[in-house]
């Protein structure tokens, strides 16, 4: 099977990559990149006006499967992320049960292959059922093919634990991916603590909850040496920590979502929209200017979705029995297309770092970049294409995204994975 | 008689010259209580549910009696028979109730933004009658009516607000109101009993110092403190806790002759007020208070549902 792109715009940091090209994928592969190639190709496709860049990934989603089908499976899950522009994503343990041992990974691994829609890389749990007491069998996890551990949905609350799941899991060389939060400062805590949980009479989730943890676990990776990477990263403060132990060269990573980039705590109001009910929860308009000062600077690795879906009757309930989370994988980059990249806050290249390079690195799978040789992950947006995001527009089972209504400029319209088409002009190809 | 609000859900919504409204008519309907026949014909034919999803005592029979003194049909609607605790949502309890064809839920709930919520779904009239820690805010008009009863006018009045008012449904009504009618608001508590912005709700100062402040306060207003276990409690010992913040005889010295000493009820003797304070001749208002709550309730429901233009409402 040959495919040949035509006229499209080529834009890959890794190679040094942006211009108007055509591309030559045989089997899988990217064979030729050229200013213009003559071959006969089973597909011809003129993809003028649009760019092409290494295939999204998102190493932040929850993919509910199993046990919480009603919200989302693996099929449903991986066909949002092909229609947001993603080749490749790291789905969360905290199913039911909890991804915590090779059979489970492996479980994930074969619905994956089933709905072959993207690739999926499977995270296992830290601790046996995320209860933070007992170490899951990362070494067999490993084995099947886990990518990184993590007790997501929870912090690790006890800093000896934490310290012993780094020291046993620095064998492997996947990085921890920690969720911070301290159960004993954040109790109940229905959104950030200041403002907004004052006026709507809501027990705060004071942002010192989750920066007690950077602080701890930054401490804990100098100790042992392991892979830190912070997960959904909110406040101006917990980012400080990460550029200062950055500076110090410790192995810290981490990540953002474009909600905490683009929304804030003052867009919950009286309404008491449960959308918007996320954890860590929408912090403070100069907290989202802080971490965007962090993906412009380099402090912030990666940008992930926490992709969360819930079913409508759960986020149909009173605000303090909602569920948190939102689904942001469709969203994400015309998110960050109309936010970052449109108003010249980041370039096309560092959204690519961001988004395709960075992710790849931590979770430590191929690079894929423009070049012959690599493989044919590659996601195509037109950046000119307005829209707004509404619930019917959703291939995701749920509908609970903070962005519907908003005006976004960008989308992307074709993916690739291993040189199979997976969308076509803003179609999935079933 | 033209009242713009539909609901009475967020007391910010409401105008200076709103509540104003309220309390003089809650001042004409005085008169209904104090004759024989407690009752006029004003809103016969309405049907009003109290949904009332959390206990309560004294809101839910004062709203019970306000409806009935103005000829209401009242369907009374929660406690241990609440559809939720056999597992159905709120939306659907609300859809189920608006098939009777109501005119009104009056909504009481553990859950902040619930009548908002209702309000929504129902489409018909919805009074807050306290939502979580958010608001309560026919509560806060009652205690504006007490107030202004007894000192005649908010301008520069000069109002204190001990205790518990980080988890007070009350304040996050009555502290806007006070600021609404131009009266002046100090918080006296620790910071484990204060919300994270005091200044959000309208406060003018926080302190923690009791007696410095007391001889300045024109109106003393005493929350509840909730008795909970030991362990987690935001203070040591309810004895402490008196010592500190509890409105005693001794204190009574440093009180302005004329303060008034107010409270949301019910009160825990020997812990935020002792009984010399509580049942005190001159500055105790508290079951002034509770009549209140009747009047300024039948005002409520009489301005919101628009009680027929012909009948006088008292």
């Amino acid at each position: 099977m040959k495919t040949l792109l035509k006229n499209v715009r080529a834009i890959d940091p890794q190679v040094g990559l942006d211009g108007i090209v055509d591309i030559l994928i045989e089997d899988g592969a990217i064979t030729q990149v050229a200013p213009s190639i003559d071959a006969t190709a089973d597909e011809v496709r003129d993809l003028t006006g649009k760019v092409v860049i290494p295939g999204l990934v998102d190493i932040h989603v929850h993919l509910r499967e199993p046990g919480f089908e009603y919200k989302e499976d693996v099929a449903s899950g991986t066909r949002a992320a092909v229609h947001g522009g993603f080749t490749d994503i790291c789905c969360m343990a905290n199913t039911k049960p909890v991804v915590d041992t090779a059979a489970l990974v492996e479980f994930v691994k074969d619905r994956a292959a089933a709905a072959d829609n993207c690739h999926v890389h499977v995270a296992g749990a830290c601790t046996q059922g995320l209860a933070g007491e007992t170490l899951a069998e990362m070494g067999d996890m490993d084995a099947h093919g886990a990518v990184a551990f993590t007790d997501d949905g929870r912090g690790i609350q006890d800093a000896g634990m934490m310290r012993r799941v780094m020291d046993y899991a620095v064998q492997f060389g996947h990085p921890i991916m920690d969720h911070c939060q301290d159960e004993s400062l954040v109790d109940a805590g229905q959104v950030n603590e200041g403002v907004v949980s004052t006026r709507l009479g809501m027990l705060g989730w004071p942002a010192a909850g989750e920066e007690l943890h950077i602080c701890r676990d930054i401490e804990l990776a100098r100790l042992t040496g392991a892979h830190l990477h912070i997960q959904h990263l909110t406040s101006a403060h917990g980012l400080d920590m990460v550029r200062a132990a950055k500076a110090d060269g410790s192995t810290v990573t981490c990540e953002v979502t474009p909600h905490h980039l683009f929304l804030t705590e003052d867009a919950i109001g009286d309404e008491y929209n449960t959308y918007l009910k996320v954890n860590p929860p929408l912090r403070t308009a100069e907290d989202a200017q802080a971490l965007i000062a962090g993906v412009v600077d380099g402090t912030v690795d990666c940008i992930v979705t926490d992709h969360a879906p819930h079913a409508d009757y759960e986020k149909a309930r009173e605000f303090e029995l909602a569920p948190f989370g939102m689904t942001g994988i469709e969203t994400s980059l015309g998110a960050v297309l109309t936010n970052l990249v449109r108003p010249g806050v980041i370039s096309y290249e560092r959204m690519v770092e961001l988004m395709a390079v960075n992710p790849r690195k931590i979770i430590g799978i191929a690079p894929v970049s423009i070049e012959a040789g690599s493989a044919a992950d590659l996601t195509v947006f037109d950046p000119e294409l307005s829209w707004t995001v509404t619930e019917e527009g959703f291939e995701s089972k749920a509908k609970n995204c903070g962005f519907v209504g908003a005006e976004f400029t960008g989308r992307a319209t074709d993916v690739y994975v291993g040189g199979v088409a997976k969308m076509l002009n803003g179609e999935l190809v079933k | 008689m033209a009242f713009k609000h539909k609901h009475l859900i967020d007391i910010n919504e409401y105008s200076a010259e709103d509540l104003m409204t309220i309390l003089e008519t809650a001042d004409s309907f005085r008169a209904v209580n104090e004759r024989r026949v407690k009752k006029v014909p004003t809103l016969r034919g309405f049907t009003v549910v109290n949904m009332f999803n959390e206990p309560s005592t004294r809101t839910r029979s004062s709203f019970e009696l306000a409806e009935k003194r103005l000829s209401c049909d009242t369907l009374n609607f929660g406690g241990s028979s609440t559809s939720t605790v056999k597992g159905e949502s709120l939306d659907d309890t609300v859809a189920t109730l608006c098939s009777y064809k109501i005119d009104m839920i009056v909504v009481r709930d553990k859950h902040a933004g619930v009548p908002r919520k209702v309000a929504e779904k129902s489409g018909v009239h919805v009074i807050d009658a306290g939502d979580g820690k958010h608001q309560h805010p026919t509560q806060a008009l009652l205690d504006l009516y007490t107030i202004w009863k007894h000192k005649g006018s908010f301008e520069g009045l000069k109002v204190g607000i001990i205790g518990d008012i980080g988890h007070s449904r009350v304040c996050g009504s009555l502290i806007p109101a006070l600021k609404k009618m131009g009266a002046h608001v100090t918080l006296i508590a620790p910071n484990t009993l204060l919300p994270a912005r005091p200044d959000v709700l309208g406060a003018d100062t926080v302190t923690t110092k009791l007696d410095e402040v007391l001889p300045e306060l024109d109106v003393v207003y005493m929350l509840r403190i909730q008795r909970e276990r030991l362990e987690g409690a935001p203070y040591p010992s309810l004895r402490e806790y008196s010592m500190l913040y509890g409105l005693n005889r001794e204190r009574e010295r440093l009180m302005k002759p004329d303060a008034i000493v107010c409270h949301p009820g019910p009160i825990n003797r020997g812990v935020e007020l002792d009984s010399f304070m509580a049942d005190h001749p001159t500055h105790s208002v508290i079951l002034d208070q509770v009549y209140s709550g009747v009047l300024v309730r039948m005002a409520v429901l009489y301005l919101l549902l628009g009680g027929s233009e012909d009948e006088n409402p008292a």
